[in-house]
């Protein structure tokens, strides 16, 4: 019996979004252009991948700074392209701006933390990341996490690996090509 | 009257994993309907008190049902019903 292995919390999920850094930009940008009001959107991929290609900003229906929602003629025009191009909704991402109720870390800045509002919807998209950027203001420091649900329905955080592009992350057994073993 | 059916990822339980499935009805109710007698369990994820759920937006060809009837919505034959999760949150 290996202790050491024994010793470690099971985890129910392989909990692991990587990202290409100017995805990332994308979304910090759109935070901070729509702040104070949260801004929203979705990342497509391949079907089946895991693996955000395309960010899609999503105009935010509830235009207030402590709720969104995804205009739903827009969020279907979505959805009719995406499977057109074979994608699906791999990240839904939305802001934390700072509101009264909105507890804020040790940092000051509102907690990017799925709220239960957040975790209900969370609930509708198995297996989809959910992304929280937190910020106070257009220039302010920002916080970036991401969260989904295990088979159980609770919060598990994804561990966020942002690389410069797929190519060279290390994600998976056949994502990098190895050229000694093509005939 | 028939329908083509688009179902989301979390409703696929219900249909064997099919992505598409045919439903008979002029109305989205008469759809539904259909939908639950084939596949049972699938009503009670779209409708509670006889109205949409809040979790779902339901599309007939382009137009989301909230604006345009809700389950009393016009089905044309051979039209097309999408289904997806709702996409919000907050506080």
């Amino acid at each position: 019996m290996a202790d050491g292995l024994t010793r470690a919390a099971p985890r129910t999920l392989d909990a692991v979004l990587v990202i290409r850094a100017d995805l990332v930009d994308e979304m910090v940008a759109h935070a901070r252009r729509d702040h104070p009001l949260e801004a929203c959107g979705q990342l497509t991929g391949p079907e089946g991948s895991d693996r955000p290609e395309r960010y899609i900003p999503m105009t935010n229906t509830d235009a207030v700074e402590s709720d969104y929602a995804f205009d739903s003629r827009e969020q279907l025009r979505v959805h009719r392209e995406s499977e057109e191009r074979g994608e699906e909704p791999v990240v839904v991402f939305h802001s934390h701006t700072r509101v009264p109720r909105r507890p804020l870390t040790d940092t000051g800045l509102p907690e990017a933390y799925p709220s239960e509002k957040d975790i209900q919807y969370m609930g509708l998209q198995p297996g989809v990341h959910f992304v929280i950027v937190a910020l106070t203001g257009p220039d302010s420091e920002h916080d970036l996490r991401s969260f989904l649900l295990d088979g159980a329905g609770a919060v598990v955080e994804d561990d966020v690996a942002v690389v410069e592009n797929y190519m060279f992350a290390h994600t998976g057994s056949d994502d990098v090509p190895d050229p000694t073993s093509r005939s | 009257m028939s329908a083509t059916v688009s179902i989301p990822t979390i409703l696929r339980t219900h249909t064997g994993g099919e992505k598409q499935v045919k439903a008979d009805g002029s109305t989205l109710q008469e759809v539904i309907t259909d939908l639950e007698a084939n596949h049972p369990g699938i009503k009670d994820r779209l409708v509670t008190d006889g109205a949409l759920h809040r979790f779902v937006n339901v599309y007939v060809n382009d137009e989301d049902v909230r604006f345009s009837g809700g389950l009393d919505a016009q089905v044309p034959d051979g039209g097309t019903v999408t289904i997806l999760p709702a996409v919000a949150g907050g506080r």
